[in-house]
């Protein structure tokens, strides 16, 4: 029993691991650009969708493995996005209600939420084929490591830009900001550079 | 004629200066992922612009005549993925019997339309900026696949070139790719500002 209960925990710990860097789905798997670009100018937004993604993540992941027995392939990929849509509707109400800045600075971003392929691949890779817990701790190493990634690009972006971070001037008075990172040029490129270091470093273990 | 010059001018803006991929990021996924060949890269934005197209008017007109009137905002999202979900579905059964050898060269790109970005971000945006008239959304949604069509034959054009580069080697594939669209976005936002 004891030996169960640990080669379980193993299992639990590899999954989480996976999610945050081995597997990490910005830099390893490059899913979910859109949103990695789109919202990372500044920390704040940036940690706001990786909360709603973390949030459609662990409530998909729970509902397609509850249903994983019920699914027919061929109505899998619709079965999958209508659950996913229909709780991204609900992170986007809440946001609305709560949070009504954040909300129109993501704007049209929380939505695409819906599209986002991180979503669809761990329904489809792990959630429909494991039993609840498993998928919830996928879910969860899924999504910290997107938010991880999502905040530290727009940490780099923030104080670039602007020499701020959470608004609060961290660069000396003599900075001069850089605008051009708080454009989509300067996500193109970071996110790229950023790409590099870790094929580098990656590289450099082995 | 002042309606004639504002689609007009609808159009032109949103293939340049709000080009889906170099200003809203939207289609990245596709942009990074197929467009290492100029035919494969056009395929790709035809099929995008014809769904993007079809999905746009169905939209709007289901939005606006539907959900609108009856108070069912709440439903839009989950309305807005079936109906592109459906379009994808639609264009890939009319195309398989009327145009086989077309449907040939598509290939496994159609189905994966229906998680394009860029589809479902132009229906949100569409409904964002308040377009009010059916005509000025079919024209921005032609508009936003051209533009998208444009991207990533650009794109691919130049990645073709660049397979003969000396790329260093942590660079190589996706990072190298990303560098070159920032400075392709750099080239776009030239346009910014032209139009309104």
């Amino acid at each position: 029993m004891a030996n169960e209960g640990e080669a379980r925990a193993g299992v639990y710990k590899d999954t989480l691991l996976a999610g945050l860097w081995r597997e990490n789905p910005v830099f390893r798997l490059l899913l979910g650009m859109c949103p990695t670009l789109a919202v990372t100018a500044a920390v704040k937004p940036a940690l706001t969708m990786g909360c709603c993604v973390i949030f459609v993540l662990v409530c998909s992941n729970v509902i397609v493995s509850l249903m994983r027995h019920l699914l027919k392939p061929h109505l899998r990929i619709l079965m999958f996005t209508l659950t996913i849509a229909t709780f991204v509707t609900i992170a986007d109400l809440i946001l609305r209600a709560y949070v009504p800045v954040m909300s129109e600075t993501l704007g049209p971003y929380v939505p695409l939420i819906i599209v986002n392929c991180i979503i669809i691949c761990r329904a489809e890779a792990c959630a429909s084929k494991n039993g609840v817990v498993v998928s919830i701790i996928d879910a969860v190493g899924m999504g910290v490591g997107f938010t991880g990634t999502l905040c530290v690009l727009a940490g780099i972006r923030e104080v670039l830009a602007t020499g701020k971070i959470f608004e609060v001037a961290v660069m000396p008075g003599s900075f001069l900001p850089w605008a051009a990172m708080g454009m989509p040029v300067g996500a193109f490129v970071t996110l790229g550079l950023m790409l590099g270091l870790v094929n580098l470093t990656s590289k450099a273990r082995r | 004629m002042d309606t004639l010059n504002a689609l007009v001018l609808a159009f032109i803006s949103m293939v340049i200066i709000n080009n889906l991929v170099f200003t809203k990021f939207l289609g990245t996924c596709p942009y990074l992922g197929v467009s290492g060949r100029i035919d494969m890269a056009f395929g790709m934005g035809m099929a995008v612009t014809f769904v993007v197209t079809l999905s746009g008017v169905l939209t709007y007109m289901i939005n606006n005549w539907i959900l609108m009137r009856f108070g069912l905002e709440v439903a839009r999202y989950v309305c807005f993925i079936l109906v592109i979900a459906g379009a994808v579905q639609l264009v890939e059964m009319y195309l398989r019997k009327f145009f086989p050898s077309l449907y040939e060269s598509f290939g496994i790109f159609l189905p994966l339309i229906t998680t394009n970005c860029a589809i479902l971000g132009l229906c949100l945006f569409l409904d964002l900026w308040g377009v009010d008239s059916l005509i000025l959304a079919a024209v921005e949604s032609f508009g936003a696949g051209i533009g998208f069509t444009m991207a990533i034959c650009i794109m691919a054009g130049i990645r073709e070139n660049l397979q003969l580069a000396d790329v260093p080697g942590c660079l190589k594939g996706a990072p190298i790719t990303l560098i070159t669209a920032g400075l392709l976005a750099m080239a776009f936002m030239g346009f910014a500002g032209m139009i309104r």
